[in-house]
């Protein structure tokens, strides 16, 4: 860690202000050349905003940035910054009204002269090949999943060229294999010699891809160091301030007898899941996994009314919602997290309280009123429950970092004591400690009475649940009830040892 | 046995992505042209419906006037759709229509004739009224882009100023004594077509191939889909917004000059309620109120909709009194056919 040489990058005592916020506070960064460098820190510790800092989105308000020992370009010369850094931001780039190719190239369709589309979707198509991402450049990027729309955006960061790249939480919303891929590229491209940044809440990742991290708390730097001289625990005390300590799932029996809150008869869906039972009691958590294209997103979605099965029905709470009406299904009783938080999730121009409220507007006051007292307090009770990080209930989501938005979903989800549960991915994108607290409110949920259906990628999500239902290809292969060892449903979800038929 | 089931790296078809939602074969853009075609069953419907109609529907002069009466309203729906795909909105454009022609005729004629009293050489009559409108524009863009208000307020607010002032500077008069220039481009012919024909078309097919085919006019899209996105990929998105602003104060003024032509005066009120029609072309051809989506073919498309509609209900010789409400009734209906058609909420 020696720095002899001139680092890659660097940013020096930067601090910035949001308002009342001080996302940065005299904290800084070293990089070397070719070394792929962790950024770790709790939900708001600042990593986004550097992030932003670094690719010359946003100006310091004090402090600066050095690539190779220069100053780096000023705000206002884009292609200046873009051939030093490029990056895959937390929140989308992609733009859902322009086709892939166009995504891809944006604003470099073509040299000079028009554009030769043809020429450009073969270019995409080149381009989309080499990094493995099977997606039809012609078609519109809306379309897309949150997984390919990921996938694109790396593949773009990377096209650039640029010796520098920044990766803020790529991982937090692909599955095991698209991980595995993308720490693949990430390897060959620093044994090409590119130096990375990479951000994530995973630890265990960053001790799989990277040479040395940097910890971020409370917008100040804490402390860098060689990963391998950094074990786990040290790694987690410093980010959080305190002693480390693992999630204990509690351990809970499921009432015989207990009714049925939600359940799925004969459910299919096009090509994505075919003839789907499921069955939640009250007081249960059930927990969906699979991989990628195993059909457990579209199955969720399905069953909070985001989607419409071809065949077969969903039961909540007794009642049979209307086939792909979300609304009818909240009135059922049913509180839902979504996949992609930034679709579905929250407006972001509202603030937290009334975002966190919306389910429940019309119990906070008469008449289609909605007592502004009322719902503070409600948001104020929420904020406290789920430790989220912000100025006051009436600060707008969009101003909030990434795992303090999700955590505003999970409090709408909750918000109106639903007696059926449907959480997708509720971790993605939150802090070690943050996780405790949203895997603890789903426990809370079902010890009061609740029943849950947790879809994860996370092996660890799924320990709080009481049995596991794993799907493959769309169709469900097992049941694992508590206790598995992670081998175990690994090789269920990957398709191997399904010898029960 | 493990490797026969994880798709390794960079196998086309692995794991990403999940089956159900991929692969609707590679017409994904091809889908996106379709919609811009999708009126053009429609205009031969109606064209059709015309002949049908009227025989004298079918003749080069009346398919010749309606075009050129559309081209003053198809100028403002090219720059409106343009504003529109920036994700913006502008609706003093009906004002400018007015304003930018009244002071260009203002300034260059006699007091006598209502004028200004200025009496600057005519030539510069028709420049002057240019460049009213793409300093409209630009002041739109100022309050728009560096004060950070609402284009929607703004806009809504320079309309009632820019017909106020017209209103003011000429006592609420409409101006007759028109210089040659003026008259010049709404009446003259070129090759057996009228001049704003050609005007216009000219002004389609540059716009067309910009925002069809040069990045510049590609980042219009990218800033009304996703203002941050594109300007992390290094779109200059104010000055690109500004500058689109400024075209469509130019386009306004331009259709004010044809109008002007071709009535032989500015009317106090010229231009007064085109901004419905203006919206409901370009809503109805596809241009999306939220930015970033729709063509300018398609704007076109929907004026030539509405502009057959027009025509055949003064053919079928619809009494005057009863043509407005007619008229708006129908334009309802095509945008709830739009809305059928192109299966997505207009919002
Ligand atoms: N545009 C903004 N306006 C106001 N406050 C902001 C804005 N952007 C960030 N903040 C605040 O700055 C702090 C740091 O946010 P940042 O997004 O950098 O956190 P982060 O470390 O990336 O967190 P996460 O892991 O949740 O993504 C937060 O308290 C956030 O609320
Ligand atoms: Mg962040």
């Amino acid at each position: 860690m020696q720095q002899t040489a001139t680092p890659a990058v660097e940013a020096r005592s930067v601090t910035k202000r949001f308002g009342p916020t001080t996302a940065l506070d005299d904290a800084g960064i070293v990089i070397s050349e070719g070394e792929t460098h962790a950024l770790v820190g709790r939900n708001g510790a600042g990593k986004s905003t550097l992030v932003s800092i670094l690719t010359g989105l946003q100006r310091p308000d004090e402090g600066e940035v050095l690539f190779a020992g220069a100053p780096a370009p000023s705000v206002a010369d884009r292609d200046g910054w873009r051939r030093q850094v490029a990056c895959v931001y937390q929140k989308s780039t992609i733009i859902p009204t322009l086709t892939v190719a166009e995504n891809l190239f944006l604003n470099r369709q073509s040299g000079h002269g028009p554009i030769n589309w043809r020429s450009l979707r073969g270019r995409a198509r080149d381009l989309l090949d080499q990094y493995g991402v099977d997606v039809d450049a012609g078609r519109l990027a809306g379309e897309l999943d949150v997984e390919q729309r990921q996938l694109l955006e790396i593949a773009r960061a990377l096209s650039f060229g640029a010796r520098f790249i920044i990766l803020d939480e790529p991982t937090a919303r692909l599955d095991g294999p698209a991980i595995e891929r993308l720490f693949e590229r990430m390897r060959a491209l620093r044994a090409q010699g590119v130096t990375m940044m990479f951000i994530s809440h995973h630890l265990e990742e960053v001790y799989q891809v990277c040479q040395s991290v940097t910890v971020f708390r409370d917008a100040r730097h804490i402390l860098t160091s060689a990963v391998d001289r950094l074990p786990h625990d040290e790694l987690v005390a410093a980010m959080t301030g305190e002693a480390a300590a693992g999630y204990q799932a509690r351990s809970r029996t499921v009432a015989t007898g207990a009714p049925v809150v939600l359940s799925a008869e004969k459910l299919s869906l096009g090509e994505r899941y075919r003839d789907v039972d499921l069955t939640v009691h009250a007081g249960e958590i059930v927990g969906l996994a699979g991989s990628g294209s195993s059909g457990k997103i579209g199955l969720a979605e399905t069953l909070v009314g985001l989607l419409a099965a071809d065949a077969g029905t969903v039961t909540v709470n007794g009642r049979t919602p209307k086939p792909g009406d979300v609304t009818s299904t909240l009135r059922a009783g049913l509180g839902f997290v979504p996949e992609d938080r930034h679709k579905e999730g929250f407006v972001p121009l509202l603030s937290i309280a009334e975002n966190a409220t919306l389910p429940i507007a019309h119990k906070l006051g008469r008449f289609g009123a909605v007592s502004p007292a009322l719902r503070r307090a409600r948001a104020e009770r929420m904020i406290e429950d789920l430790t989220i990080k912000t100025t006051g209930p009436s600060q707008p989501v969009g101003d909030l970092s990434g795992g303090n938005a999700q955590k505003v979903v999970m409090a709408r989800a909750l918000a109106d004591d639903p007696k059926a549960l449907v959480v997708i991915n509720p971790t993605s994108g939150v802090d070690v400690r943050a996780k405790q607290v949203l895997l603890g409110a789903v426990e809370d949920a079902a010890e009061r009475g609740a029943g849950a259906v947790l879809v994860s990628d996370e092996l660890d999500d799924l320990r709080i649940c009481d049995r596991v239902v794993v799907m493959f290809h769309g169709r469900v292969v097992k049941e694992v009830p508590r206790g598995w060892a992670d081998a175990e449903l690994v090789a269920v979800m990957e398709g191997v040892s399904t010898h029960d038929d | 046995m493990t490797e026969t089931t994880v798709a390794s790296p960079g196998t086309p078809g692995g794991s990403q992505g999940s089956p159900g939602k991929a692969r609707p074969g590679p017409s994904g853009f091809r889908i996106a042209r379709f919609r811009d075609l999708a009126l053009v069953p429609a205009i031969l419907l109606l064209i059709v419906v015309g002949a049908l109609i009227e025989p004298a529907f079918l003749s080069a002069d009346n398919l010749t006037n309606v075009l050129q009466q559309q081209t003053e309203l198809s100028l403002l729906v090219l720059a409106e759709a343009m504003i529109l795909i920036a994700g913006k909105f502008d609706l003093s454009l009906e004002s400018t229509v007015g304003l930018a022609p009244a002071l260009g005729v203002g300034l260059v004629i006699p007091a006598a004739s209502n004028g200004l009293g200025t009496d600057w050489p005519t030539t510069l009559g028709i420049p002057i009224c240019l460049l009213i409108g793409v300093l409209i524009g630009a002041f739109n863009g100022l309050l728009i882009l560096r004060f950070k208000l609402s284009a929607f307020i703004v806009t809504l607010g320079m309309l009632i100023v820019l017909r106020g002032l017209q209103i003011g500077f000429t006592g609420g008069q409409n101006l007759f004594a028109l210089p040659e220039s003026f008259l010049y481009l709404g009446n003259a012919r070129w090759l057996g077509l009228p001049a704003s024909i050609w005007i216009c078309g000219i002004a389609y097919a540059i716009g067309i191939l910009a925002l069809g085919y040069f990045r510049h006019g590609r980042s219009i899209y990218a800033i009304g889909g996703n203002v941050d996105a594109a300007r992390a990929a290094g779109v200059r998105t104010d000055r690109v917004v500004w500058i689109v602003f400024m075209i469509g104060g130019f386009l306004a003024a331009l259709s004010g000059l044809l109008m002007t032509g071709r009535l032989g005066s500015v009317a106090a009120a010229q231009g007064d309620g085109m901004i419905f029609t203006v919206f409901a072309a370009a809503v109805i051809g596809g241009v999306s109120l939220d930015g970033g989506k729709g063509t300018l073919f398609g704007a076109l498309c929907g004026v030539l909709v509405l502009g057959l509609i027009n025509n055949i209900l003064t053919l079928a010789g619809v009494s005057a009194q009863w043509i407005q409400a007619i008229y708006g009734g129908i334009i309802l209906i095509a945008l709830m056919l739009a809305r059928v058609t192109s299966g997505k909420a207009q919002d």
